[in-house]
């Protein structure tokens, strides 16, 4: 294998990693809170079919971006008042967000399917993007690539450097401690929520604007759940989301540069390669290191006040 | 900012006015009435015990006073003005701090993580820096060793019960309730903390110490209010005239009991332990190289410091950790190899140290418990089938046979208080044809009245003809209740003594590693 396929393979990557890394961030922030949303898959497709809509009809790339977020926020709102206030079972409640995302784009999406719309082109940096490997891998991506890495950057610090990110943690870790403290339980995992919804919804978007420019029912194929085992093999930090996004992506774009260069990769094995990185990177780790559990410790639970105990 | 000014308060300070006032509260859950028009006061300047058996109603009514619960009825009032407490930060607003019994700290933070997630927002430190000099000064203030980037859950109990207090004292209390602050700690931690609520008190804050131990009321407090199934007994008596026998009387309504000499003969060995040596995990101590045996008729005392090598040896014996080397015989049967079934059957029961970890099952039901360990005997049920009648049958006669308070066969077992929930443990353990009984710590976190049931079911058992084995850091309660005591220490049986010859003296020595 030559270099120039090393060197293509490295430059694809943080467009697969992207959605995988925003899906995750937002879903880090909602878990941190406590609450386990497994609707990603569902909120992605909404965010991604809606984005196309948008584009398709505006030609603004960016409202289309900024539509897909607020319309899976939307969908997040139903997720978040149905398990946080009326604590309905949470798995549940978001595989039936999985089923409703399906079903909305399914039908709403009908009339832009396999239509190309406007996207984001590669930008050019002068001679930042002539350096050899570095300007091809790091200074040439599209302009979503660069707002993604500050999006990482900003949660690492809202999470676990500001007030507002230590309540959010001990919501997820002590609930009657925070409740005692003066933080109002309840809002703060309805706002992790919505947050897990817009993050959704911009990684789905980016999925359809920035990365494919084009719309199919069903393109969101899984990631939604790499997202989710994301998560857990980052152990909920996100700056370690970051680094697994990258792992994460460089195995899932390696089949289609492969097929590239006219290697003979049955489509089943590309078919199936989600849901085989997301079991390999579960267990893996959990073979690898016997570490100690660090979930949020009232992850998946509801919080009563008046529960005696 | 906290509305009483200094100044306000050093004058309600000299007219010795009531720092926190509460009038008739009645509460309810689910239709249970937990407090029926109770009342509480306390004055600036003192300690004010509010006394009383557990699911008495202390924890509620304090609750109440600092915005967890709100009252069906009455009135809370401060400096004798009526205020609406409808939140915990509704109190904190009001002065009022709580250290809770199950300490409101994250076990992952740090001490100043911690501060900053209670105190940010109130004393404006915002930063875990800040929060960390907050600390040092206030810890240093009121004489307490914390070192403010501690991870929570890495420190003991009684240094978490310090953080704690800091945290109280760093939202600007002034009336500080202390729910049962001795109850996890030993007996030089406990002098500690009691005398250092003396030293607030005398420092002009009001205190409250809610507790069930006597002695603690009439060494460390100047006045005490008793409360009883939910209603105020005894409404702030001065301590100076009362004693024992007065407290405990209006506490459970009845004297103490005198406990008489066991009535019972020795019969044939039951347990016969040899050179047991079970290994623990994670460098703990565990047993190395035990023998003893307890015949028929006989309570035998393992008396310890905990962490002695005392879980272990409770384990070995019910099956639920190998042994390495030595064996146990229950009566002719060596039973050594035998898994928890097999032992079971044979006679073997256990009142774990721990009852809800290993001994009942919280979320299921009583009728549910009751059954847990008899599904094999037949009685309820074939191999695939279950008769939910009779598992009814057996939870109500169980319920009246051992008086099992707040009780129904398909309530939820979390719902009984810790007295009424060990009744149901021993209603099931000692039911049937059991030999044998490994008695770990039965009465821990219990009420006087609870403690005696609990004890004479104990008697009664082994009166019957069979035998108990009691582990216990109880020093009391082995004393009250053995006919034979054994010492533990670093894992073996450093001395063993029949009743007459064991005094406090002689087996606390031994316990401590002295003689």
């Amino acid at each position: 294998m030559s270099s120039a396929f090393f060197l293509n393979w490295f430059a694809t990557i943080p467009d697969y990693a992207a959605p995988l890394l925003l899906a995750a961030l937002g879903l880090i922030i909602c878990e941190r809170s406590g609450v386990i949303n497994l609707g990603a898959e569902g909120l992605m497709a909404v965010g991604a079919m809606s984005a196309v809509i948008v584009s398709f009809n505006t030609s603004s790339p960016a409202l289309a971006m900024a539509v897909g977020t607020i319309s899976a926020t939307a969908l997040a709102v139903i997720f978040g008042i149905a398990v946080v206030y009326f604590k309905t079972n949470q798995v549940l409640s978001g595989l039936a967000i999985v089923a409703l995302g399906a079903g909305i784009t399914g039908v709403a999406g009908r009339a832009v399917a396999h239509q190309p719309v406007p996207g984001f082109e590669r930008l050019n940096m002068g001679f930042l993007s002539e350096i050899p490997w570095i300007g091809k891998i790091v200074f040439s991506q599209n302009i979503m690539i660069y707002v993604c890495i500050v999006i990482v950057i900003v949660t690492w610090w809202a999470i676990e450097t500001t007030r507002y990110g230590l309540k959010l943690r001990a919501v997820g870790e002590d609930p009657a401690t925070a409740d005692t403290a003066g933080v109002d339980v309840l809002f703060y995992r309805f706002i992790a929520v919505l947050c897990s919804g817009a993050f959704c919804g911009l990684a789905g978007a980016y999925l359809s604007i920035a990365s494919s420019q084009v719309w199919v029912e069903g393109m969101i194929a899984g990631r939604g759940w790499i997202a989710i085992a994301l998560v857990i093999f980052a152990r909920w930090r996100p700056l370690r989301a970051l680094a697994g996004a990258i792992l994460f992506a460089g195995a899932d774009s390696l089949i289609p540069r492969l097929q590239a260069i006219g290697a003979d990769i049955p489509v089943y094995l590309m078919l199936a390669l989600p849901y085989v990185l997301t079991l390999a990177v579960l267990i893996i780790p959990a073979v690898l290191f016997k570490r100690a559990d660090v979930s949020p410790s009232a992850l998946g639970l509801d919080y009563l006040r008046q529960d005696r105990h | 900012m906290l509305p009483v000014a200094t100044d306000q308060i050093m004058q309600a300070q000299a007219t010795m006015t009531h720092a926190l006032e509460l009038k008739a509260i009645s509460k309810s859950f689910d239709g249970k009435e937990a407090l029926r028009k109770a009342s509480f006061n306390v004055r600036w300047g003192e300690v004010h015990a509010l006394l009383g058996e557990n699911g008495a109603g202390k924890s509620t009514i304090m609750n109440v006073a600092t915005g967890i619960y709100s009252p069906d009825e009455g009135s809370v009032h401060i400096n004798e003005q009526p205020v609406a407490v409808r939140s915990p930060g509704d109190a904190i607003r009001h002065g009022i701090g709580m250290v809770h019994q199950h300490y409101r700290l994250v076990k992952r933070f740090s001490v100043a993580e911690n501060i900053v997630l209670a105190c940010g927002d109130i004393q404006n430190l915002t930063s875990t820096s800040a929060a960390a000099s907050a600390v040092a000064e206030k810890a240093a203030e009121v004489g307490f060793d914390v070192s403010a980037h501690a991870i929570v859950g890495q420190l003991s109990i009684a240094e978490q019960q310090r953080v704690e207090i800091l945290k109280v004292l760093l939202l600007g209390a002034s009336i500080i309730i202390l729910d049962e602050p001795t109850a996890v700690l030993t007996d030089q931690e406990s002098r500690a903390i009691l005398a250092f609520c003396r030293r607030m008190a005398e420092a002009g804050h009001a205190v409250v110490l809610i507790t069930h131990k006597l002695r603690e009321v009439l060494e460390f407090s100047d006045r005490v209010t008793v409360m009883r199934h939910g209603e105020t007994v005894l409404d702030g008596a001065d301590t100076s005239g009362l004693d024992v026998d007065i407290l405990s009387r209006h506490m459970i309504g009845e004297p103490s009991l005198a406990m008489d000499e066991l009535n019972a003969s020795l019969g044939d060995p039951c347990l016969t332990v040899s050179n047991l040596v079970v290994p623990s995990p994670n460098g703990t101590i565990g047993v190395e190289g035990i023998s003893v045996s307890v015949r028929e008729g006989e309570i035998l005392g393992i008396a310890g410091v905990g962490g002695n090598g005392q879980q272990q040896l409770a384990d070995a014996l019910m099956g639920l950790t190998a042994c390495e080397n030595g064996s146990i015989r229950l009566g002719e049967n060596d039973i050594t190899n035998d898994n928890v079934t097999r032992r079971r059957q044979a006679g073997l029961r256990a009142v774990p140290a721990d009852r809800f970890a290993s001994g009942l099952i919280a979320d299921m039901t009583i009728a549910e418990n009751l059954a847990m360990t008899r599904l094999a005997d037949g009685e309820f049920g074939g191999y695939f089938t279950l008769s939910r009648r009779t598992m009814r049958k057996e939870a109500e006669d169980a319920i009246s046979d051992h008086d099992i308070r707040g009780a129904a066969p398909t309530r939820q077992t979390r719902l009984l208080s810790g007295g009424n929930a060990q009744k149901l443990l021993l209603a099931r353990e000692l039911s049937g044809s059991t030999r044998l009984l490994v008695a770990h710590s039965p009465t821990r976190g219990l009420d006087i009245k609870a403690c005696n049931t609990v004890h004479s079911l104990i008697r009664k058992f082994v009166e019957s003809g069979a035998a108990c084995l009691l582990i216990s850091e109880d020093l009391e309660e082995i004393l009250t209740l053995s006919t034979r005591v054994a010492v533990i220490s670093r894992g073996k049986v450093v001395g063993e003594f029949p009743k007459q010859e064991a005094t406090p003296e002689k087996i606390g020595a031994l316990m401590m590693g002295h003689a």
